[in-house]
């Protein structure tokens, strides 16, 4: 996979999305569940206000000095025995792994969720050189018997039902059992239990580097990580080159952030932090370990009006709170990272071209922005966004530069605006009926092709004060 | 108190009532009400839609009108913000930025003025019905006016307000948004008039037209007797 997924227009995409029943139903439902856990970590936090002025604080920080904290990350890690490699380019970390894993002559990678391997296609690139590579986390396991792409960050098969997913297990598996989640995650268990023993190679992500200790952090409910991390000689952790810490310290502030915010647990399961290689005196973790830090487009938007963008902890927050989301399912975005923060993130590591229409997938209501933990302006972004893709990318409809040019000649000039209020009216009037468009022309169809109209009233508010004053000064 | 009326363009030209009641209720407290007839439109739909060079004519058109003015009020929270932001817009025209700021330290969206500079928690005003409230975005989240419209609407004799079920989600308007996105602005319509509809509520009040055509748009599409009403119209009704 990378960034970008499947072939569809966006407005196909969008209409698959709306047309999808079974979808809309499990994501619905899951916001909710989501949202009103979110509220209430964070009314049962008390201050959760200073907790994201803290959060924002940080992360800004870690970025305005992330060369200093991503050297210190990389001394830290190899006096304990890693190696770290720094990766430019998607294909570049790809093949770093696949390095290792010619050398470790790997036939079996394990893997945990991770965000950013989606993004470089390493399952692809490790399959090309002959690897087989599992899933073990439940979501991502699902989705890879299924062949299909993630459709949220934090829990990558929202858009399936339980129904759907024992069918998944019972055409590619054998399953035989219930829709019961715990049936479900019971088998997936057993079947993941044998991968985990004969794997050669572990592959997580990092949700959070910690740059005093060289410690790679993983968040989880499933424990699975901890399988990845200790059964197979050989770990590699996959990092974007953002999602660093300077100490433990900053740490325990967004992860607090971070659990809230995604699902509205004070805490999860797991958290695992990791520091280097076995040591003599330990029992189990891996031989060979590498820190794999991925660049594929962020240090372009450091510096940049973009660069809050980097603060992200992944957290779903702007996901679960987007009503435009809710309607239209992850894959409508087309891109691995969908939702409020995938319409900001994608256009800036992926270009314009391909998504240009994502920026325009918000009404503005600003919910995002509201539920983001670190406090990003994404509907802010994404107005910037607009911006661009009119002004120096060219690519907004010549119809609509039209129209604009047209807005601002009247917008600026009161005489050309108080006409057409006045002729508003009987403009429409062909097309009014007891008050009411129903059937606009132009640009109004798209309005009235699912909601009515109001007419323009027959005396405009301006015209009646101006009489008011009349009557007043004369009376 | 000298008030300048910020009519919003929808209004001027849709909905001219919603500006009748807003004079008659800021004169009831003793306002003098004038209406700066250079005024056009904030600049919203341009600015949103990424045109900002053309959203930026509209805004020094504004600037312009209401220099002028004591205070500027106007009936819609989304109207208001983009007004708000103008500072930010023309950051890099020092001139027009200040003058920006200026109209800025003096506007205010209608319940925001009564209650914070007027000091008016009752205006005396009944209105007998059953009625839904729908706080718009703009208003809540980036103007950051939430109790203002409540208190006032508490305190109307005659008026019950029944809690909107998901009444923070979006109505699906969002300007260009609900012609350029219409397929995905229909479902987030049609989600709100439902709820709308379950509350079984006679009048659906909010605090921008925009929304609000939005909504009974849709709610008179789906035959639904709901009587749609801008909250200046209930708080002038006696
Ligand atoms: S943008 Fe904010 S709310 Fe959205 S995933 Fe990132 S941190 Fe969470």
């Amino acid at each position: 996979m990378s960034i970008k997924i499947g072939k569809k227009t966006y407005a196909e995409r969008i209409q698959a999305g709306i047309d999808n029943a079974f979808m809309r139903q499990a994501v619905s439902s899951a916001q909710g569940r989501f949202r009103s856990g979110r509220l209430k970590a964070a009314e049962d936090l008390g201050d959760w206000e200073e907790w994201r002025t803290r959060g924002e604080e940080i992360r800004s920080h870690t970025m305005e000095n992330l060369d200093y904290y991503l050297h210190q990350l990389s001394e830290q890690v190899e006096k304990r025995g890693g190696t770290v490699y720094f990766a430019k380019t998607a294909e570049e970390a790809n093949q770093y792994v696949q390095k290792i894993a010619r050398e470790k002559e790997a036939k079996k990678v394990v893997k945990s969720k991770s965000m950013v391997t989606e993004e470089i296609g390493l399952n692809e690139a490790l399959e090309e050189s002959g690897c087989e590579v599992v899933e073990s986390d439940l979501g991502e396991w699902i989705l890879q018997l299924d062949e299909d792409p993630p459709s949220h960050i934090v829990t990558p098969a929202l858009h399936k039902n339980k129904e759907q997913i024992r069918e998944t297990f019972a055409e590619k598996k054998g399953y035989t059992g219930s829709d019961q989640p715990e049936a479900l995650a019971a088998f997936a268990r057993e079947q993941l239990r044998q991968d985990f023993l004969s794997a050669d190679i572990g592959v997580t992500g990092c949700n959070f580097a910690v740059a005093e200790s060289g410690a790679v952090t993983l968040v989880t409910n499933e424990g699975n990580a901890r399988m990845v991390t200790s059964l197979p000689d050989t770990h590699i952790s996959v990092m974007g080159m953002e999602r660093i810490v300077p100490t433990w310290e900053e740490l325990e502030v967004v992860v607090s952030l971070l659990t809230r915010a995604a699902v509205g647990q004070k805490l999860t399961s797991y958290i695992t932090a990791l520091t280097g290689t076995r040591l003599e005196s330990e029992v189990d973790g891996p031989e060979d370990f590498h820190l794999v830090i991925v660049d594929n487009g962020r240090s372009k938007i450091l510096g940049t009006e973009f660069q809050s963008a980097l603060h992200c902890i992944r957290c779903a927050a702007c996901i679960n709170a987007c009503p435009v989301y809710r309607h239209v399912g992850g894959h409508s975005y087309g891109s691995i990272y969908p939702g409020p923060i995938g319409a900001v993130l994608t256009p800036l590591l992926d270009g314009y071209e391909d998504h240009k229409d994502l920026p325009y997938a918000s009404t503005l209501c600003a919910a995002c922005t509201e539920a983001c933990p670190v406090k990003i302006p994404l509907h802010e972004h994404l107005i910037r966004h607009r911006e661009i893709i009119v002004e120096r990318e060219n690519m907004g409809s010549k119809a609509e530069g039209v129209m604009m040019k047209g807005y601002a000649k009247w917008a600026s000039t009161s005489a050309a605006y108080k006409l057409s209020t006045k002729m508003a009216h009987t403009a429409l009037k062909p097309w009014t009926e007891d008050d009411y468009i129903s059937n606009g022309p132009g640009p109004l169809k798209g309005w009235t092709d699912s909601r009515d109209f109001p007419a323009p009233a027959r005396q405009s508010f301006r015209s009646w004060y101006k009489q008011r004053e009349k009557r007043r000064n004369d009376g | 108190m000298r008030v300048s009326l910020f009519i919003t363009c929808l209004c001027d030209t849709l909905t001219p009532d919603v500006g009748k009641d807003t004079v008659q209720l800021l004169e009831r407290f003793g306002c003098e009400v004038d209406f700066p007839q250079g005024q056009t439109c904030c600049g919203q739909p341009a600015y949103n839609s990424g045109y900002v060079k053309e959203s930026k004519q509209a805004m020094k058109q504004m600037i312009r009108a209401f220099e002028d003015s004591e205070y500027v009020v106007g009936p819609s929270g989304s109207c208001v913000h983009m007004l708000k932001e103008y500072p930010k817009v023309l950051h890099d025209e020092p001139e027009w930025k200040e003058r920006a700021e200026a109209l800025v330290h003096k506007t205010y969206e209608l319940s925001q003025f009564l209650v914070d500079v007027l000091d008016v928690k009752d205006v005396g005003s009944t209105f007998q019905g059953k009625a839904t409230y729908h706080p718009s975005c703009h208003m809540t989240r980036l103007l950051g006016v939430k109790d203002a419209p409540r208190i006032l609407l508490e305190n109307v004799k005659g008026l019950e307000i029944i809690d909107l079920p998901l009444k923070e989600d979006c109505c699906g308007f969002g300007g260009t948004f609900a012609v350029k996105n219409a397929a995905v602005s229909e479902q987030m319509v049609h989600e709100k008039a439902e709820h709308i509809s379950e509350t079984k509520a006679e009048y659906l009040i909010g605090g921008d037209m925009g929304c609000l055509m939005n909504m009974g748009g849709r709610l008179r599409r789906n035959d639904e007797d709901v009587k749609v009403l801008h909250i200046a119209q209930v708080l002038n009704s006696q």
